[in-house]
């Protein structure tokens, strides 16, 4: 007979699970728990009082139809009235719905702490500890204000039963993470503290949870807790494996409390007190010894929970970092396990190792290992493994192994998992560039890393190949040489080109004089990629060949053809036409000291953090890359360097600036190269410079051709005339996100309406460019003074949309309306709205409103037409889970098809008619045009009519504009 | 594949749509891995300790400094546990007793943390709760 029967006490609940497991579809089963719900609804209701036994069976019924899927909108109170039964079963019952459907119903909230109170107090352990369950399963702030006064007098009291201890202690330590405000221990301290000495082991496993959660943010106030937990640690070590009878697992003493004490002791520094750090050297040792027995069982639990405790105390010696002996007998264990059967053991020695290659005392030893973690990047199955091993090589890496451990990752590279490409380039170019001793090493690493990797070598990595080539003038020649060559293969990848275009627009001059790699040739060459190449990338190729103009006057008349042609001087991309126009202009009518004063070499860059070290950082987070790293990057890189903070920014702002190579090289657009002598003035020949655009170019009549207005190229980006005479901005309108929502899927409209004033809005969009209309009414018979209005892009938003417009008239008279226009430039993609501020004066009182602009993302969708067989492909092959973003949610509106379908194509993509197997969902498909990127976006809307609900899921490239879209979208069905 | 979630068990706090997500999003980096790779899986910034005992997966996100193997052989603790207090546990005993499965998680796991680790205690616990009306 089973210890316990099949829903034994509750048949009506065994009968009803039965049931629901019978169904054959999904109808039978949402029937059979329709006519459930009927029955419970009308037995609560009913007339008769129910008894506590049915009472815990509906409740029961409840929280299963609860869990297996399905809203649950009554039965709370019955629940709660649970809490007050008493017998076991019931409280059980009660407490468990609570827990797994807790909502902030304060009404609620009430009963159930008042029943808790209750339990609490009534000195039976068992309701005692189902409370304390309660309390540390739902965790809510006010059940933290109503108890953390009380559970540690609980916790600490003599006459307290150990479970109701134990049960305290991680109570409480669910409290203190919630709402650390209110759980204040004080003078509970040193008791909680004593609970390391509690005879029963169980209490001392909860309770050092919670002291080593407090220990991590008051190290002093608990710093006590240090002795008791080494010469507990020191009794479970010598122990003999029966000894702990209850607590050994598998031949081992305690495992899990013996870990548990070893993270404890890593929040503090080695104990001063030469005794207690002894004691704790001899239970570190002992670990490493028993390490190397033969073991007391060949099952895997044994080696497991052994283990376990063995990687922790490495943890505390790698923490502590001063006992050389100890560091190198942790790293010849890890060795050991470098080439262990087990793949998990193999995967934490790996793990384990990176952290000990960065002491000063291990370092040399976990070199000896290098090829066994060069053979696991190369055979290991798991890519979690791979990883690891990459990782470690990476730690391990310093000037005598360089060469090696770059070589391996780069003949790695080549067939390397797709997911760890990207970062696996960028520690290949950081290696490279911090172990360089001599720079040619460099350059031919990181054209090979294009060359493998192009995809994922990110913008990052050839900006700073082309910094370090620019500052450094003993590579320039051979990274000439080497780029011209590499740049004869019939297919290479485009940073290569770009790469190229920019070195010998700098340096082709170096190899000029062999005839293989005259002007001419140089040119037409990089020439012949050029209609390979994306707009930004052909943008760079034109400034290349202006530079060519100027370094050799011989290919004048064979670049100004090419500049002169339709496909240049008429193309259709504002940027290159823009270019095309001023190059050939400039050429023309440039004496040659102007031209060579313009286009003159590129001074060195300011140096600064590399921005690829930055973008790992970012990558992995903080942590990731050891200190030492940073520093040794920093000293390299000089005095100027920014904190990491900026050159995080620097590298993030880079991405989306493309227009002019030179600032793209900067990364701070605000940071001109510092050198005035020889400031560059390529930098200024492009209009998004702002006014100092060189007078030949500006003046230049044919910007008149071009798509923005003629003064777009002095920046018109309305600052707020005079705004600090007035008062700051005000904030956005609480309502304005519900504005903005209103035109998620449509351009034109009533922005805003008050007694004084009407917003109108009108827009229209074309690829990454916008226009929009606004039209300011003056519902009132008395003029508006100084009338104002300022368009402002918070935060990131500045580099990821390029806002123009012109001031328009500060006097609005009674009934009139004024027109604003303006022009809207998608730079990259974007979650943050723009800030419309309108200030005005209306007899005598000064008006302050700001509103957010209904520029959203979506506006700049291509509708892409696909079949369904296209669709669900590509569908695939979004399937990163970050490229997903999916909300599940009530119908706030009709769920008429029309409607929906109407929502859709306002929203900006094709919407895909018979491509959906189920004919209820709709798919649709576009593509985000941004300066930079398009962004690929399949959508997939799921109406479920009967439950009201909608399931909607978003995939795209980016991870960004998935989630930004779906938030977008949800609230608009 | 068809899965279904037998019992969960939530330490910090989510809405129930991102309870869902988070689920899904669990079974779909679990389920494809196979015997030869680790027990460990890197998720969002968190990882998954997990251990297969026939069709059933017990997962455990804990934060990526947390001692691998000591929550994998909490798992292992765990099962033994269900297995003898259940006498030979399956899966239909977890679907049929799902209330008492929480009580079991509670007495050894609490605000995310391991509580009580002896099973001794734990079923003596379990068998006089069991004994209660």
């Amino acid at each position: 007979m089973p210890a316990v029967s099949k829903g034994d006490g509750m048949r009506g609940l065994a009968v009803f699970i039965s049931d629901i497991r019978n169904c054959k579809s999904k109808e039978a089963e949402i029937k059979r728990i329709n006519k459930e719900l009927a029955n419970i609804r009308s037995k609560f209701k009913g007339d008769k009082a129910l008894d506590g036994y049915s009472k815990k069976k509906y409740v029961c019924k409840l929280l299963f139809i609860f869990l297996l899927g399905h809203d649950i909108d009554f039965g709370h109170m019955e629940a709660v009235n649970l809490l007050s039964s008493n017998k076991y079963t019931e409280k059980q019952i009660g407490y468990l719905f609570i827990s797994v459907l807790v909502n902030s119903n304060s009404e609620l909230i009430r009963l159930i702490n008042n029943g808790i109170k209750n339990d609490l107090a009534s000195r039976n352990p068992t309701f005692m500890c189902l409370a304390l369950h309660c309390i540390a399963n739902v965790g809510s702030r006010e059940m933290a204000e109503a108890f953390a006064g009380e559970i540690p007098r609980i916790l600490v009291a003599g006459d307290t039963m150990d479970s109701v201890k134990q049960s305290a202690a991680l109570c409480l330590l669910r409290l203190h993470k919630a709402s650390p405000d209110v759980v204040l221990m004080g003078e509970w301290t040193s008791r909680v503290v004593h609970l390391l000495n509690d005879q029963h082991m169980g209490v001392v496993t909860a309770a050092i949870s919670l002291i080593t959660c407090l220990s991590q943010k008051n190290p002093d106030e608990f710093k006590s807790c240090v002795p008791l937990a080494v010469s507990r640690l020191s009794r479970i070590v010598s122990s003999a494996s029966t000894d702990l009878q209850d607590y050994t697992y598998y031949f081992v003493p305690a495992p899990w409390l013996s870990c548990k004490l070893l993270r404890l002791l890593q929040c503090y520094p080695p104990p001063e007190d030469g005794a207690v750090k002894g004691r704790l050297v001899e239970c570190l040792e002992t670990i490493l010894n028993k390490a190397q027995e033969p073991p007391k069982s060949k099952k895997v639990q044994h080696s497991n929970a052994k283990n376990a405790i063995l990687f922790e105390a490495i943890s505390l010696i790698i923490h502590y970092d001063s006992e050389p002996t100890l560091l190198v007998r942790a790293c010849n264990q890890l060795g050991q396990f470098l080439q262990h059967r087990e793949t998990n053991l193999r995967y934490l020695a790996l793990e384990s190792m990176c952290t000990l290659a960065s002491s000063e005392f291990s370092h040399e030893a976990v070199k000896t290992h290098i090829e066994t973690v060069i053979n696991a990047l190369k055979t290991e199955r798991d890519v979690s493994v791979r990883q690891r091993a990459a990782d470690l090589l990476y730690a391990m890496c310093d000037r005598s192994n360089a060469k090696q451990i770059v070589a391996e990752m780069l003949s790695y590279l080549e067939t390397a998992d797709y997911s760890i490409r990207e970062e696996m380039v960028l520690k290949v170019a950081i290696l490279a560039e911090k172990y360089a001793v001599d720079y040619s090493w460099y350059v031919d690493t990181i054209l090979n890393l294009i060359r493998i990797a192009g995809d994922y070598v990110s913008e990052e990595v050839w900006y700073r190949v082309i910094q370090i080539v620019i500052n450094r003038d003993d590579v320039q020649g051979y990274a000439a040489k080497t780029v011209f060559e590499a740049l004869q293969a019939p297919a290479c990848h485009e940073n290569m080109v770009k790469v190229g275009g920019y070195i010998l627009g700098e340096f082709g001059n170096l190899i000029a004089g062999d005839p293989r790699s005259s002007p001419l040739v140089q040119f037409n060459l990089l020439h012949s990629k050029f209609h390979l190449c994306s707009v930004p990338s052909r943008a760079l190729l034109l400034s290349a060949y202006i530079k060519f103009i100027n370094l050799f006057p011989e290919t004048k008349p064979t670049i100004q053809e090419v500049l002169r042609s339709d496909s240049q001087i008429r193309n259709s991309d504002v940027e290159l036409q823009q270019r095309a126009v001023e190059y050939l202009k400039l050429s023309s009518i440039a004496s040659t000291d102007v031209l060579a004063t313009v286009l003159e070499e590129m001074p060195p860059f300011p140096e600064r953090e590399s921005s690829i070290l930055a973008k790992l950082k970012k990558k992995k987070g903080p942590g990731a890359v050891s200190v030492s790293d940073l520093e040794e990057a920093k000293g390299e890189g000089g005095a100027l360097n920014g904190s990491g903070d900026r050159g995080a920014d620097a590298a993030a702002t880079s991405n989306s600036a493309t227009l002019s190579p030179s600032a793209d090289l900067l990364g701070l657009r605000s940071a001109a190269p510092v050198a005035p002598g020889t400031g560059s003035l390529l930098v200024d020949v492009f209009p998004e410079a702002g006014p100092a655009s060189a007078p030949a170019v500006s003046e230049d009549g044919f910007l008149r051709h071009l798509d923005l207005p003629p003064e777009s190229s002095d920046s018109l980006l309305v600052e707020a005339p005079g705004e600090s005479d007035f008062e700051d901005p005000a904030l956005p309108l609480p309502e304005s996100d519900d504005l903005l929502y209103k035109f998620v899927c449509k351009n034109n409209g009533v922005l805003f309406e008050n007694q004084l004033l009407q917003i109108g809005t009108k827009s229209e969009y074309r690829q990454n460019l916008g226009r929009m209309y606004l039209f300011f009414g003056n519902k009132t018979s008395v003029q508006f003074s100084n009338f104002t209005t300022s368009i402002t892009c918070p935060g990131d938003l500045q580099t990821q949309l390029n806002m123009q417009t012109k001031p328009v008239e500060p006097l609005v008279d009674g009934g009139a309306q004024v027109q604003q226009v303006l022009n809207i430039e998608c730079l990259s993609d974007f979650s943050d709205a723009p800030l419309l501020n309108i200030m005005f004066r209306y007899g005598g009182a000064q008006q302050n409103l700001t509103l957010k602009l209904p520029v959203t993302i979506n506006k700049f969708f291509q509708p892409t037409e696909m079949s369904s067989q296209d669709f669900f492909q590509r569908w695939k092959q979004l399937s990163l889970p970050q490229q997903e973003a999916q909300k599940i949610f009530k119908a706030n509106h009709s769920m008429d098809t029309d409607v929906i379908k109407t929502k859709l194509l306002g929203l900006g993509p094709a919407l895909l008619e018979d491509v959906d197997p189920n004919p209820e969902n709709f798919v649709c498909a576009g593509v985000i045009q941004t300066k930079g990127q398009q962004i690929g976006c399949l959508l997939r809307l799921e109406p479920n009519a009967q439950a009201q609900m909608f399931r909607l899921t978003l995939r795209s490239s980016k991870d960004t504009v998935s989630v930004h879209l779906c938030h977008l979208l949800a609230e608009q069905f | 594949m068809y899965s279904k979630t037998r019992l969960a068990k939530w330490y910090m706090q989510f809405d129930d749509d991102e309870k869902q997500k988070l689920i899904e999003e669990v079974h779909a980096v679990v389920t494809v891995r196979d015997a030869k790779h680790t027990n460990f899986v890197e998720f969002r910034n968190f990882k998954i300790i997990y251990r297969r005992y026939a069709g059933l997966y017990f997962c455990i996100c804990v934060d990526v400094t947390d001692n691998n193997l000591a929550y994998l052989e909490g798992i292992h603790n765990f099962v033994e546990v269900l297995n003898e207090y259940f006498h030979n546990v399956c899966e239909l005993d977890l679907v049929f007793n799902f209330y008492k499965v929480y009580t079991v998680v509670d007495e050894m796991f609490l605000a995310g943390e391991i509580r009580e680790t002896s099973q001794t205690k734990v079923l003596k616990q379990l068998l006089m709760l069991q004994s209660l009306e």
